[in-house]
């Protein structure tokens, strides 16, 4: 298990220090964060690594999970769908088993934290005791809010302005509330199989399995195989490139299988890539992190052509691997690359294969974003930022309205 | 060293929480409309927070409203007016606000856009800041003591006793160069720390600058 101060030689004693000081003032007060599921998924894969951390703090943080039959989690994934901007219609008894499910788990959830930090849209209706009970409520927003559907935004407004304070992952996310709205973004976790450090032998052995020649420039793209992602773009952008340079194409994603969408998309780049030899379509199972990792390590230029995106990590994980990374400027992505500086930001295929042919033929500007990407990410997408933005946001509960506070 | 204060210097810390206010600007007239109703805490993290977020790279871009006036409005003349404004020369927020509207007025009238608007997903979003200050473990009693722990605090430390204090006492010294010369009495070491400029250097290259300052004044008086 990996303990706090395994970070240390990453981001330096003084930063464990400081995590230290700053968690000495949360004594005492005890953390329950709330969510949906125990696995699978972002939010999950965060509190998995969190928790323990900040217990190991000597903070009395815990987690738990709420209940919901099948069909309840087919109307969240619908609400999910909406506030991604999808036209979704809801129907009555939809919205009712929504209410019943929340006000089932209200009633019978031990509900011991001094700060509640309720995860996403599924409980959120557990403000519900807020009456009766009092305490701190933290509503947390990990999905992209920039365009909602109208009916869910309003629906789900009548919740969240009941909590005492609201968190959301980007700044084009914040919306028109009466409660405080604090930015927080999520992190990578460095000494994780997806992003710590591999023996030059593992990469390689990847390569070799899945027959990439390591001798040749590669591009990737790690996503899901996703309208959203743009795939068919970036194998177009790749063709445009190829007629100038001699350079191998990897897109690599999980999950299709059982996506309906996905699999259309899947059959769409399919197409697109005719057979070319140098175009690697590689559908991986869901326990893939150190392919993953390899993948980014072994590669030329990564790219993340979104065309809408939540956060946008896969961007944070390139970039922790000093790789030079083009990536469409949307959700998430601009906090994570300054344009130029920390990487390229594109908005069309022809001007991502353009860059992507900047990038591959002078390799010391390559290295440079890379660096400075990779110091970006150091300095504020791992988890250690991510815990001590978590802390302030439970200090700042006892604060509220003061700009500076001294304790 | 045979300096030894009676007032040691209790080295302090600061982390900042970030605010979404909501407000969005899309041109160059809501930028200066939302600057305008701004309290201090937002045009505090406008000008101060890219300090730490981009070091690295530092000295540009300077703040985000002249790096969004340059590279999202294009507007490269006014992005660079703003930029420029000189930071240390005001010790008030308040100033420092009114000085970027005068700035903006000024190209306004001069003939800059402002109703051009940019494409959605490119706003201006204004935030602020909630600052939250922690004693940390490290007290000097003398020079030797201070040089030690500029050596070990962190960044945000050195952030908090160089930038913040000179707002927060609205003076033209910080922490550091009050300490030196009122309770030590070294005034010609803390004219020269006043004189280091931490707008154009990273926070690292500001502790580097600092821990020299202080040994070469040790080693004239070993």
């Amino acid at each position: 298990m990996t303990m706090l101060r395994d970070y240390e030689p990453i981001v330096g004693s003084d930063i464990i220090d400081e995590l230290e000081l700053i968690a000495s003032k949360l004594t005492g007060i005890v953390i329950q964060n709330i969510n949906s599921t125990a696995v699978g998924g972002g939010v999950a894969e965060i509190l998995i690594r969190m928790v323990p951390l900040l217990q190991e703090l000597g903070i009395n943080a815990s987690w738990d999970v709420i209940k919901g039959g099948e069909k309840f989690f087919e109307v969240t994934k619908k609400i999910h769908n909406a506030l991604h901007g999808q036209i979704v219609h809801f129907t009555q008894d939809e919205m009712d088993l929504f209410i019943e499910t929340n006000e089932m788990n209200a009633e019978n959830m031990e509900l011991r934290g001094d700060i509640l930090f309720i995860h996403d849209p599924q409980p959120i209706g557990l403000i519900k005791r807020k009456n009766g009970l009092g305490r701190k409520w933290i509503w947390r927003c990990h999905i992209d809010f920039s365009c909602p559907d109208p009916f869910i935004w309003n629906f789900l407004k009548d919740y969240i302005e009941q909590y005492d304070v609201s968190v959301f992952s980007a700044p084009s996310f914040a919306r028109d509330l009466t409660i405080p709205q604090v930015l927080i973004s999520p992190s990578i976790d460095p000494l994780s199989d997806k992003n710590r450090e591999l023996p030059q032998e593992v990469i390689d052995q990847v390569l070799e399995r899945f027959n990439i020649d390591k001798n040749r420039l590669v591009v990737t793209q790690i996503s899901r195989f996703d309208y959203f992602k743009d795939p068919v773009g970036v194998v177009k952008a790749f063709r445009q490139v190829k007629k100038y340079i001699d350079c191998q194409l990897v897109l690599a994603g999980g999950g299709a299988s059982d996506d309906p969408e996905g699999t259309k998309v899947l059959a769409e780049v399919r197409e697109e890539v005719n057979n070319d030899p140098d175009i690697f379509l590689l559908l991986l199972p869901p326990a893939s992190d150190i392919e993953i990792n390899a993948l980014q390590r072994a590669s030329t230029v990564i790219l993340q052509k979104s065309l809408h995106e939540g956060f946008g990590l896969t961007v944070a994980e390139a970039l922790w691997k000093a790789k030079p990374v083009i990536a469409g400027a949307v959700g998430g992505i601009p906090l994570q690359i300054a344009h130029k500086y920390s990487g390229l930001l594109t908005y069309t295929i022809e001007g991502t294969a353009f860059a992507l042919r900047q990038l591959l033929q002078n390799p010391n500007y390559a290295k440079k974003l890379g660096e400075n990407g990779q110091e970006r990410v150091k300095k504020n997408f791992l988890i250690t930022r991510h815990l001590r933005d978590y802390m302030l946001l439970f200090l700042s509960l006892n604060h509220k309205g003061e700009d500076i506070v001294y304790l | 060293m045979s300096l030894v204060s009676n007032e040691p210097f209790h080295f302090y810390t600061r982390q900042n929480l970030t605010y979404l206010t909501g407000r969005k600007a899309r041109n160059l007239q809501e930028l200066l409309d939302g600057i305008r109703e701004a309290p201090s805490a937002t045009i505090y993290h406008h000008t101060h927070h890219y300090l730490q977020q981009h070091e690295f790279l530092s000295p540009e871009p300077p703040n985000d409203f002249a790096y969004w006036i340059t590279n999202v409005l294009q507007n490269d003349v006014l992005g660079e007016r703003i930029a420029s404004i000189d930071l240390r020369q005001y010790f008030r927020l308040h100033d420092i606000k009114s000085k970027i509207i005068n700035v903006i007025e000024d190209a306004i009238q001069k003939g800059s856009d402002q109703t051009c608007t940019v494409p959605a997903g490119e706003e201006f979003h204004f935030m602020k800041s909630q600052t939250f200050v922690f004693p940390t473990k490290y007290i000097a009693h003398n020079l030797t003591e201070f040089r030690e722990c500029l050596q070990s605090v962190t960044i945000f430390s050195i952030y908090y006793h160089m930038f913040e204090s000179r707002l927060r006492l609205q003076q033209e010294f910080c922490d550091f160069s009050y300490w030196l010369s009122n309770t030590l009495g070294e005034e010609q070491l803390a004219k020269e720390v006043m004189k280091l400029d931490p707008y154009t250097r990273t926070l690292e290259n500001l502790r580097q600058a600092l821990v020299r300052l202080v040994a070469k004044r040790l080693d004239e008086n070993p």
